[in-house]
């Protein structure tokens, strides 16, 4: 019975199966999908070494002190980081009166002890980056549209997280012109920038690296050129979407090796006990 | 099973035989996992898995168990608890990706547990209870996994619960109130992501209850072994204790290498970036994937394009994706073969080796787009995992001519000249072709 009811539940899926293919075949041959600019003109991420790659990664503070400076001095106009705590700065190495001093040049959302009324005070350490827009409409108002994400996780949010970020900081170019030849609808819209790392070829966002003088570096620091501060910036971020990973790294090493020499023991033991029984 | 020749237990100390009067645990532990229990002295590594699934059964309880004391169930500050537990809380992020790894590691493990009963036929008589309580624990295991994907609430949270309840409004007539009696509302929201904590913090449990039938059953024929020739003698088999918990202490070893490899250095490689984006109703991801466990059913259900008659396609996809589930209830009843192990099925073995990849290229496709030409690899990849079950199982296995099989599990470790196989001269070989 199960044997007689198991093959015409089979030849059921298998006929509703086969004709779903064969209506996909006659479309597929019958209306070819047309290609499309995204799919034409997209470009992979470029490839983007950093310290904090690879399982013997760490941070390498000093750039992402400096990956910091371009944050806070160019993306924070636009870029919330709500993740972050001034505090944990000084796991980049600032000490605690640095901190202090950079969290009491942001201003961050208050209360007036005397009315009650909302206002904004300096920052204190335990205080998050505060957000640069009172709201969406806001930030969407001031964008174009588009609002400009928070960019704590940034780097584990997009598939090649790092690299992604510094591709799209540095790729933004002309449209192309073949583009526009084949594709004359895809021209670029007002207020938008092409950008071919970016899904859509097209964002709000205007490319907001202009080179050297943007951002000054302290003293034994490379030149901010654009593609220095989207590196520098990018492995900011990834200390930001994983402030662990170092010592996630750290802390892996001593666990494999004494999981192997474990691992070894319990071999020998094995062996031991299967000594005089084949199998 | 309790063999003729297994050991009796014999508390020694005054103590264990006060206890022994009292309360039998030691007496009951010994008998199932001690040197009570025989075992075919032939398992290979498979047989190593199942015991991993249970390690990693307690290994979920008990970081979810501390992770449940950081997060928070609410749609507005999940994410954000998530993050907490990343970031502040004293190794949350050792729980957090131990536990989110640890799911994925329980299923690598109870996939290879699985497919080494399809291989070795351990789903046959007398072990089909068994195996229809494993494909039980199957499914929990399914649903507690979806239900605690949905708790960070990012992005794939959110889409995935849209998305796999909306599955359920493809049941006609009673479907959409039925996915919004789930649902506890229109879509996903606060009343969804706090009843599935609660039940992803239930689930485990009901798992557990469920082991135990799973291993109570294991325990009345015993173990089968790669032979699949029953147990006949006592040179067959050697105590659980010390012979198998030696083997699966070194098992477990190398499993818990790869396990530490992935937490530590690999935690987001089996993940979804769009997780890591605060759930937006507003904003629906590009590509909506279940976790890779999911993908193979996930290929199933978007195999189906065309409505089927009268079928709606939404409404044949939902229930071969189910249907191909199910139908591992029937297996046992499917295959006829009174073979068990594939090591003597040529015929069979080939089409297992096909199902395997069957299954992986499924797998593959669910975790693409459903663009072409990966549908129609989806189309053909089911035809082939519903025609390997429910029709080319049970023909060949009233076809096939199956390859001689030893006498005993003793003859084919030692051969047939060793003066240890007990066979009587003459004697007819195990019940086979
Ligand atoms: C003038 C405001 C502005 C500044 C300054 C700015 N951005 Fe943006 N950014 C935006 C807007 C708006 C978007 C959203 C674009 C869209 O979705 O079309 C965006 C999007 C992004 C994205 C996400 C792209 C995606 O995949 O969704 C990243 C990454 C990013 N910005 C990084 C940066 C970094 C790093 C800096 C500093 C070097 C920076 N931005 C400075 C406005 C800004
Ligand atoms: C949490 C999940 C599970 C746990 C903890 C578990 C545990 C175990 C254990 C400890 C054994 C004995 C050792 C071994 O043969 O590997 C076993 C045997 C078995 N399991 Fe599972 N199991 C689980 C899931 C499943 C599933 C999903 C299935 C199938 C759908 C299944 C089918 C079987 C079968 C058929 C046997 C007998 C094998 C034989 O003797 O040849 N199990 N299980």
């Amino acid at each position: 019975m199960v044997r007689i009811f198991g093959i015409l539940a089979g030849l059921f899926f298998v006929a509703a199966l086969s004709w779903s293919l064969a209506t996909g075949a006659y479309t597929a041959i019958t209306e070819p999908a047309s290609p499309t600019a995204e799919h034409e003109f997209y470009k992979h991420p470029k490839h983007l070494a950093l310290a904090s790659d690879g399982v013997f990664g760490k941070f390498d503070n000093q750039q992402i002190q400096r990956g910091f400076q371009v944050y806070k001095e160019v993306c924070a106009a636009c870029h919330s980081l709500r993740l972050v705590a001034f505090r944990d700065l000084t796991q980049l190495g600032y000490n605690e009166a640095e901190v202090k001093a950079i969290a009491a040049s942001f201003q961050v959302p208050g209360v007036d002890p005397n009315t009650g009324e909302a206002n904004t005070r300096p920052g204190l350490a335990i205080d998050y980056f505060p957000k640069p827009y009172p709201n969406d409409i806001a930030a969407r108002a001031a964008n174009n549209n588009a609002i400009p994400p928070d960019l704590s996780l940034m780097a584990k949010a997009r598939h090649d997280g790092a690299a992604y970020v510094y591709s799209l900081l540095t790729g933004y170019q002309a449209q192309p012109a073949k583009l526009l030849k084949e594709f004359p609808d895809s021209k670029t819209g007002p207020g938008l920038h092409y950008n071919p790392y970016f899904p859509n070829l097209n964002l709000a966002m205007a490319p907001p690296l202009s080179g050297p003088g943007q951002v000054t570096y302290g003293e034994g620091n490379p030149q901010p050129t654009v593609d220095q501060m989207a590196k520098d910036v990018s492995a900011f971020l990834v200390w930001t979407a994983e402030p662990k990973l170092a010592k996630r790294h750290q802390t892996g090493w001593p666990v494999l090796l004494f999981l192997i020499v474990l691992t070894g023991l319990a071999y020998l033991a094995y062996q031991n006990v299967w000594r005089d029984k084949k199998h | 099973m309790s063999f003729p020749w297994a050991n009796h237990y014999q508390p020694k100390a005054p103590l264990m035989r006060w206890l022994d009067e009292k309360l039998p645990l030691p007496r009951f532990v010994y008998n199932a996992v001690g040197a009570g229990y025989p075992v075919p002295r032939n398992l290979n590594y498979f047989w190593n898995f199942g015991v991993l699934a249970g390690f990693m059964l307690v290994v979920q309880i008990l970081t979810g168990v501390i992770l449940a004391m950081h997060y928070a169930p609410n749609a507005l500050v999940a994410f954000d608890s998530t993050e907490h537990i990343m970031r502040d809380v004293n190794w949350g992020w050792l729980l957090r990706y131990g536990h989110a790894n640890g799911a994925s590691m329980f299923f690598v493990v109870v996939y290879i547990h699985m497919f080494r009963g399809l291989y070795f036929g351990s789903y046959k008589a007398p072990r089909e209870m068994i195996w229809l309580l494993g494909v039980v624990i199957y499914l929990l295991m399914m649903a507690t996994g979806f239900m605690g994907y949905v708790l960070p609430w990012g992005q794939m949270s959110f889409w995935g619960a849209k998305v796999i309840t909306g599955l359920f409004s493809a049941i006609p007539l009673i479907g959409t109130p039925l996915q919004e009696w789930l649902l506890g509302g229109f879509a996903p929201d606060n009343a969804a992501l706090n009843r599935f904590f609660s039940l992803h913090f239930l689930l485990p449990f009901v798992i557990a209850a469920v082991i135990i039938l799973h291993i109570w059953a294991l325990h009345i024929p015993g173990s089968s072994n790669p032979t699949g020739v029953e147990v006949k003698s006592e040179s067959d088999t050697v105590p659980f204790h010390p012979y198998y918990t030696a083997k699966d202490g070194f098992g477990l070893g190398v499993f818990l290498i790869l396990f530490a490899f992935m937490v530590f250095f690999a935690p987001n490689w089996l993940g979804h970036p769009d997780n890591y984006i605060p759930a937006n109703p507003l904003s629906t991801p590009a590509h909506i994937v279940p976790e890779w466990y999911y993908w193979p059913f996930y290929a199933i259900l978007r195999a189906f394009t065309a409505d089927f008659f009268f079928i709606p396609a939404k409404l044949m996809g939902v229930m071969a994706m189910f249907g191909a589930i199910l139908l591992l209830f029937f297996l046992p009843w499917l295959d006829t073969s009174p073979v068990r192990s594939g090591k003597y099925r040529p015929l069979f073995r080939k089409f297992f080796y096909l199902l395997l990849v069957d299954v992986f290229i499924l797998g593959w496709m669910g975790g693409l787009p459903a663009e072409e030409p990966y549908v129609m690899i989806s189309q053909i990849a089911s035809i082939y995992y519903f025609a390997h079950f429910l029709i080319i199982l049970p023909i060949v296995s009233s076809i096939e001519r199956p390859e001689p099989m030893p006498f005993s599990i003793t003859e084919a470790v030692l051969g047939k000249d060793d003066k240890a196989v007990l066979a009587p001269p003459g004697s007819a070989p195990a019940p086979a072709a």
